[in-house]
């Protein structure tokens, strides 16, 4: 990167902050729907209407308090949460033919309000969420991503000593490492983790489990254990040529940009990106705005099958990238470094797909981008005792409480799910906290103090006003008799 | 009747008003306020299309001290200005200064009414002095303001005088004795019938009233600093309130004196948050014969009357009305007391499923605050709210929260039962009433 210039347009937020005025204007649009469909679509179940009220009130602590209460990670959320599938796409406003409430930036507006109110010492987070007195168990969660993040705060809310293991050098998981920093920047993953710290959650870096400390020393120290380790590194493309300079695997470009190492990403002429997921989407616009001109991404099925979001791919057409269907990777080419890649024409063959003999072509280019998804943990899994994983290497657990074959473990995000949404991952780490603390405590009701946060687990209903008619579904009325 | 031209269309309306003998070429008139502070803006306002302007009031010399800071606003939802309000004193410029300018104003415009608001001590010669030097300058009509509810009040004018129904026809009569004009008395808001003072203003001999002046209001409290919003120096004075918000308080007083027996022939000229031709038409309807307006055009400017004068000859062009005085008062006999509303007048809410968004607002407000007769069948993941038609009483109310246009109807039932008001009731010892809608859940 030789420029300031050339670095901002590199890291230009996609999705630009609300002012304030533009936030209360939007609010007020917001029709305070009564069991809002939104609510339903959020999987931590956010009380939208409500935040989005307190925004139109000038109550912007309160609002983060709403947001932060069901969603732990609801500040990297109302950037990176896929909202045109979820929260935005269930709007009744969308019913009625017109634009729908733009939930994650107001929710983005009060996330930030409330972060730089930590940071300016306005705001002291830690009073403003019931925490029960330290019950003197221990937990550890292993992993710093959303979903270790948000089971460690809950579970420091309901009293218990909590240590995060991270094997990098800063917490934070995908967010702080695997999110193209247009879309958050690695600063926001780092802001979201104060308020977790604020709790009382221990967060210990460069410590890996299995290599620094092992599970049973893990066992022995603590009462339970959260597995939040997410997926392991990109796939390998398994083509000739793959070790040249040159060729890189989507996450590892990604993190250089995020942790601004330029230089070892230079822009070159010509990208290839093998894969059509959102993170290939992320890998082909990051490469755009490195500045190299010409971006080609490369997907073996059409591209009806692309697994991307239709926005996504939206985005990847206004950077002006390449599309090359049906076309699979054969061979990388070059000597030293990347000069080309070799790919063939795919097609359906009684449902399998195969490459078609003789259909073989070459690309120049000088950088190629593995995005063809992530692998499993699968060697560190299998050091975990007793814990059983389904034949694609996904940690089983019970859908209730995230509780792993190992009574002693729980699990969630990625490593449970096989790779979905900030959103899914923060969802399951507030399960996993409640379904430990009922484990370990045989607590079945949830403490008033909790009892709001932990409606949210299984989607929270506006309570129905009490029917007084013939509401199949409803309760009979109570009546007032003298 | 409408005009026909002599291709059998119907000709432009005829928008001319006649106010107590103020005649103007439009109902829209500027009210006595900043936006008739000097000649440069009345002109202006001319220019851009306004009928009338009251000239913002003059009083005795020295002029009046205002203070800095004057104006605060409460913006509800996203409507900035939906409630105004002022401590600004009566105008501070020279009186000389004011006199020249009306005098060159009327002098260019000869057609537009120029009336002038005066207020000065309530002393017979201090009265005839001004009201002779007011009408020197060719004016059409004079305002007493006996209206102003900051500061001049605390002086003995203003609504100090409005509020004593004696003073307001005694400094009427001072001002009949001397005025050759047509005189309007402008009443305040800030008592708790103003057909008091309407009956006396008729009483001293006025030849119109005009209403509402502002009402007293605290604006807020900073919460920041703990003041008062909007307030000189750490301290805050109550102020004038007006504008949007202010309209159907005075729809109200106008319609009261409108239909009062004393004063049914008294002309009015209305005021209080009137913004666009609608706002207009609706004071004319109750019995307005012009209306004046103000925080409006001090939140858009003067153009919008361009827009006022467009739309009500739409409107009237609609409605076949030729000329204003064919509407004005028109819908006044249809505000009565509330003993001749008929007890067996029948609606029902009707939800229409296609346009429904599924919002529940209706839901909720009807079962949490109101009468508990919307329901959702749930069954199936149906969403749509639907109503229970007996136990319905018609409030409104769903109707009213509902954002969609359209989508909840007030359908009247036809009950079969004779009309019935209150009076009669009562007359009938309480006998003759049918219920319409379930009154009592057993």
């Amino acid at each position: 990167m030789t420029s300031k210039n050339a670095e901002s347009i590199l890291i230009k937020e996609l999705t630009p902050a609300m002012k304030a005025e533009e936030a209360r204007v939007e609010a007020q649009r917001c029709l305070y729907c009564y069991d809002a469909p939104c609510i339903q679509a959020c999987p931590t179940h956010i009380d939208i209407p409500k935040f989005i009220r307190q925004i139109s009130t000038r109550n912007l602590t309160g609002s983060a308090v709403t947001i932060l209460e069901a969603n732990a990670m609801g500040h990297s959320c109302a950037r990176v949460c896929p909202v045109e599938a979820l929260c935005e796409g269930a709007c009744v406003y969308l019913g009625w033919h017109e634009k729908p409430i733009e939930i994650a930036r107001l929710q983005r507006a009060a996330t930030d309000d409330f972060n730089q109110g930590i940071s300016a010492s306005r705001i002291d987070a830690a009073p403003l969420f019931s925490r029960s007195p330290l019950n003197g168990k221990k937990a550890a969660v292993v992993g710093s991503g959303p979903a270790g993040l948000s089971c460690a705060l809950y579970l420091a809310r309901l009293g218990y000593g909590v240590t995060v293991f991270e094997k990098r050098d800063k917490p934070g998981g995908l967010n702080t490492y695997g999110i193209a920093e247009y879309k958050m920047a690695q600063a926001t993953a780092l802001d979201e983790v104060r308020l977790v710290r604020a709790m009382g959650v221990e967060i210990k870096t460069r410590v890996a489990v299995g290599r620094d400390i092992s599970p049973k020393a893990l066992e022995a120290q603590f009462d339970a254990v959260f597995i939040g380790v997410g997926l392991a590194g990109t796939h390998r493309l398994n083509v000739p040529g793959e070790d040249l300079a040159g060729v890189f695997d989507a996450l590892t470009f990604i993190r250089h940009i995020k942790d601004r190492e330029y230089s070892r990403i230079p822009p070159g002429k010509t990208t290839v990106v093998i894969g059509a997921g959102n993170t290939a989407i992320d890998a082909v616009t990051q490469a755009k705005r490195t500045g190299t001109p010409r971006v080609i991404m490369a997907y073996r099925r059409g591209q009806k099958e692309m697994p991307a979001y239709a926005y996504e791919f939206e985005l990847a057409k206004k950077d002006e990238i390449e599309f090359l269907w049906n076309a699979a990777p054969v061979r990388i080419l070059g000597r030293k470094k990347v000069e080309g890649v070799e790919l063939a024409r795919t097609e359906r063959k009684g449902g399998a797909l195969r490459l078609i003999p003789g259909s073989e072509f070459s690309v120049a280019c000088d950088r190629v981008i593995g995005a063809i998804g992530q692998s499993k943990h699968a060697a560190f899994l299998k050091t975990l005792p007793a814990i059983e994983l389904d034949g694609s290497g996904k940690i089983k657990v019970d859908p209730k409480t995230l509780r792993t074959t190992n009574p002693k473990y729980f699990a969630g995000g990625d490593a449970i799910n096989g790779g979905r949404e900030v959103v899914n991952a923060a969802a399951d780490g507030k399960r996993a906290a409640w379904g430990m603390h009922q484990a370990l405590t045989g607590q079945k009701t949830p403490p008033s103090e909790h009892e709001y946060w932990i409606s949210t687990i299984e989607g929270r209903l506006v309570s129905p006003p009490k029917d007084f008619h013939n509401d199949p579904h409803g309760q009979k009325r109570q009546k007032i008799r003298a | 009747m409408t005009r026909m031209d002599k291709n059998g269309k119907k000709s432009a309306p005829d928008l001319t008003a006649d106010c107590g003998g103020i005649k103007s070429p439009n109902p829209f008139w500027l009210a006595s306020a900043p936006p008739t502070n000097s000649g440069e803006q009345v002109m202006r306002a001319f220019d851009h299309g306004w009928g009338g302007a009251v000239w913002k009031t003059l009083g005795e010399d020295p002029a009046v001290i205002n203070t800095t800071s004057r104006y605060g606003a409460i913006d509800i939802g996203g409507q900035k200005m939906a409630g105004f309000n002022n401590i600004e004193l009566i105008t501070d410029r020279p009186l000389e200064d004011n006199l020249r300018e009306i005098r060159e104003v009327k002098k260019r415009y000869p057609k537009h009414a120029v009336i002038v608001s005066l207020m000065v001590p309530c002393e017979r010669k201090s009265w005839h002095d001004i009201v002779k030097r007011a009408e020197d300058t060719g004016c059409d009509g004079l305002e007493l303001n006996f209206g102003c509810p900051h500061g001049m009040s605390e002086r003995g004018m203003g609504a100090a005088v409005g509020q004593v129904p004696e003073y307001v026809q005694m400094v009427t009569e001072y001002v009949k004795e001397a005025a050759r004009t047509p005189v309007l008395v402008k009443l305040t808001p800030n008592v708790a019938d103003a057909r008091y003072a309407a009956r006396a203003a008729q009483k001293g001999g006025a030849d119109g009233v005009s209403l509402i002046n502002t009402i007293n209001s605290i604006m807020g409290v900073d919460l920041k600093s703990l003041v008062p919003k909007f307030a000189v120096g750490g301290k805050a004075a109550h102020g004038g309130y007006c504008g949007p918000a202010v309209k159907p308080i005075a729809l109200h007083m106008v319609s009261s004196i409108r239909a009062d027996a004393e004063c049914r022939n008294l002309p009015i000229s209305g005021i209080g948050g009137v913004s666009n031709w609608s706002d207009a038409a609706e004071f004319m309807l109750l019995g307005a014969s012009s209306v004046q307006v103000c925080t409006a055009v001090m939140h858009y400017g003067f153009r919008i009357v361009e827009e006022m004068i467009d739309g009500l000859s739409h409107w009237m062009r609609e409605r076949n009305f030729s000329k204003v005085s064919d509407f004005v008062g028109l819908s006044a006999a249809n505000v009565v007391d509330w003993k001749k509303l008929n007890l067996h007048h029948k609606t029902v809410a009707k939800i229409h499923p296609d346009a429904c968004i599924q919002c529940q607002l209706c839901y909720v407000a009807c079962n949490d605050t109101a009468h508990q007769c919307i329901a959702v069948d749930r069954a199936g993941g149906n969403r749509v709210p639907h109503v229970i038609e007996e136990d319905c009483v018609g409030c409104n109310l769903c109707a009213i929260v509902c954002p969609v246009e359209g989508c909840i109807t007030m359908e009247p039932v036809a009950t079969g039962h004779p009309e019935l008001t209150w009076e009669e009731y009562m007359a009938k010892g309480m006998k003759g009433y049918r219920e319409v809608y379930k009154r009592f859940h057993g």
